[in-house]
């Protein structure tokens, strides 16, 4: 009996160890491989070299695309967090009739295949001006983004004590006063994290950059997918590999945020 | 005190209306901005696959004329020479092709039958104008042109909703099952569903045992494990697809190791097929399926299965009968979100799947970006989004639209 419950406890450990292995290998193999001084994709490498990252620096349409995805995910992720956050304070304060409907209008965006606001935007952005723009695409990819934003914030306005408010205001604080000092940092970690979602998600968005931009507005993931349906090559990893780097650098943001806002809540870390 | 008390509950009401009136007026940004941006596109697109302006703009009194005849062959000598009048004058304007363009979602072939016979049609009719355009093309004395043109005629058509789903009509309006070489959408649908069941069932196999351990261990332990769950979900879903296809390919890691190995004598195909396709998707998806099982298994406290235990469950049935009912609201969660999700996928069976692998997504890009049909784009796009809604609905039931959280 107890032998038995080790050995499942072994098989489990084993089992669960495979799955992550499955989730993160893949994603490690290509960085040894960007930094090949070969062409092909192959194990043992010929040597190491930085070739593949100078090409990308030195290829023009790289670094427009580049400062292109930049662009716009800086304005998605400015625009999604100012309205998601007001949504999310807006949504915990007041009740009224239709606000399951409002609240599925919000998060619809997570859940509609990104295909069908593709389509939509390719029909509808026109007349406003904003196809072949940037300033199209970002409002798409704010659209896709400010979802997010509601999401983290209201989770943290939800965990927010309201006694701590109304002892602010006991002791004397004006409501502004205590917003900038009691409810603000506490639901900062939210915002950030949401901002960071909605950049991430703008950054790595593909389907309404092929319906949106023209070759003038070509975004780093547009400038991906084509580069893979050609052929993949080390260039193309070197790409991903900067990429897998900042994904590493915004998960560990989230989570030391995700820590700090658990400690402000008074929930052990 | 009468009137203190009712004072106090104006005053009382007044702040509460105070509040909602606020808090609408914080959330009315982003919903305004959602109306416009989002939702009034879609429903606009829709529109699109019931649009059906073409003749009317073009011809207008030949589409009134043939709106209102009834009956099978060719109408009669007026009505068709209007048609031939109009035509005439549509191809003068340069604009024929329109025309054309639109006969041809009726029937392939459709668009030069009208391109040609507007260039070549005479200023007078030759006898009858049937007869004239008959002497053009034979196809003229057929009934099913005349049909198409009447349907083409209509304010609103449903040809491309019923070819989503496989259907058409015949040449007395009637609806029947459309032509074998066109009929390829509910295959699509077949399989777009298909898909995203294995995905969502393999999630489910690999998701579960993974959840189930992290629950089970101190937060201190499990929290950076949760991590390497978190991983790939902050990764770029193109980074992941591109590492699928070095890792997958003929010539690729995997194939390599399992030749060097002497396990396979000669490389297998892995990718660009449904086997890529899978993998792919899994990989991408796993992480929607740890997260939700993961937080309703914290939730389970362990002294229940102790104590089925303790009253002499064996370990599997005290999994059987207590975690496993406990740990379904999970479950539910997601697999919902992961089929839903998988449903509309498009970049990754694009670059990882071959020609029979592609998901209704892809078709709905397709007739967008190549094809300019934009009927049958948004036909095929509706049917996604009703699929999708439904299933939103659901998991709103079901698991409460407050813990949708993709992260």
């Amino acid at each position: 009996m107890q032998g038995s419950g080790i050995l499942g406890r072994a098989a489990l450990w084993l089992y669960a160890g495979l799955v992550l292995a499955f989730l993160v290998l893949p994603i490690l193999v290509i960085v040894p491989l960007s930094f090949s001084a070969g062409a092909f994709l192959h194990f043992p490498l010929p040597g190491l070299s930085l070739r593949w990252y100078e090409r990308l620096i030195e290829h023009e349409p790289w670094r427009r695309s580049l400062a292109n995805s930049l662009f716009v995910g800086i304005v998605a992720t400015l625009l999604s967090t100012v309205l998601g956050t007001l949504a999310a304070f807006g949504l915990a304060r007041a009740r009224f009739v239709g606000k399951g409907l409002v609240m599925a209008l919000v998060l619809a965006p997570m859940i509609v295949p990104v295909i069908i606001l593709a389509t939509g935007a390719y029909f509808f952005y026109q007349p406003l001006g904003l196809t072949s723009s940037l300033s199209g695409l970002a409002i798409a990819h704010t659209v896709l983004g400010a979802p997010f934003v509601v999401v983290t914030v209201s989770a943290t306005l939800g965990a927010l004590d309201p006694t701590l408010v109304r002892a602010a205001h006991g002791l004397g604080a004006p409501p502004f006063l205590a917003f900038r000092k009691v409810t603000l940092p506490i639901i900062a970690p939210g915002v950030v994290s949401g901002a960071l979602f909605a950049f991430v998600t703008s950054f790595d968005e593909v389907v309404v950059a092929l319906f949106l931009t023209g070759p003038a507005q070509r975004t780093l993931p547009r400038q991906m997918f084509e580069g893979i349906r050609e052929e993949i090559n080390p260039e193309i990893l070197a790409a991903a590999t900067i990429l897998v780097a900042l994904a590493v650098a915004l998960l560990v943001v989230a989570e030391l945020l995700r820590r700090r806002s658990a400690r402000l809540r008074g929930i052990a870390p | 005190m009468a009137t203190s008390a009712l004072e106090l509950r104006r005053g009382l009401r007044r702040a509460e209306r105070r509040r909602n009136l606020g808090g609408l007026v914080l959330t009315l940004p982003l919903v305004a901005f959602l109306v416009v941006f989002f939702l009034l596109p879609i429903l606009g697109m829709l529109g699109k696959a019931v649009e059906n302006h073409e003749l009317s703009t073009v011809m207008p009194r030949s589409a009134e004329a043939l709106r209102h005849w009834r009956g099978l062959g060719p109408p009669p000598e007026e009505i068709v020479a209007v048609v031939a009048t109009e035509l005439k004058e549509a191809h003068a304007r340069r604009q024929s092709a329109i025309v054309a363009q639109r006969l041809n979602r009726e029937q392939a072939g459709w668009r030069n039958l009208i391109l040609s016979t507007a260039r070549r049609l005479p200023e007078a009719p030759n006898g009858t104008w049937l007869s004239t355009l008959v002497a053009l093309d034979p196809a003229w004395g057929e009934p099913a042109i005349w049909a198409g043109l009447r349907r083409a005629a209509q304010p609103w058509t449903d040809i491309f909703l019923l070819a989503a789903v496989d259907l058409a009509r015949d040449d007395h309006d009637a609806i029947v099952r459309a032509p074998a070489d066109q009929a390829i959408y509910l295959d699509v649908l077949a399989r777009t569903f298909w898909i995203s069941g294995l995905v969502t069932l393999f999630c489910l196999i690999l998701g579960y045992p993974l959840a189930y351990l992290l629950a089970s261990l101190p937060e201190r332990w499990a929290n950076p494990l949760l991590i390497l769950v978190l991983l790939p979900f902050w990764t770029s879903l193109l980074v992941r697809t591109a590492a699928w296809i070095v890792l997958l390919q003929r010539e690729g890691v995997i194939n390599d190791f399992l030749v060097r190995m002497g396990l396979l004598a000669e490389p297998v195909a892995l990718v660009f097929n449904r086997t890529g396709v899978l993998v792919a998707m899994t990989h991408v998806l796993l992480p929607f399926m740890v997260l939700p099982l993961y937080s309703v298994m914290r939730g389970i406290p362990p002294a229940l299965t102790r104590a089925a235990l303790s009253l002499g469950a064996t370990p599997f049935l005290a999994f059987r009968r207590v975690y496993l009912p406990l740990s379904m609201p999970g479950v539910a969660a997601g697999c919902l979100l992961v089929f839903i999700l998988a449903l509309g996928y498009y970049i990754t069976p694009a670059l990882v799947g071959g020609a029979a692998d592609q998901m209704i997504s892809y078709f709905v890009a397709f007739f967008t970006l190549q094809t300019a049909n934009w009927g049958m784009a948004a036909a095929l796009a509706t049917i996604l989004l009703l699929a999708s809604l439904l299933l939103y609905w659901v998991y709103a039931r079901l698991v409460g639209i407050d813990r949708l959280r993709l992260g």
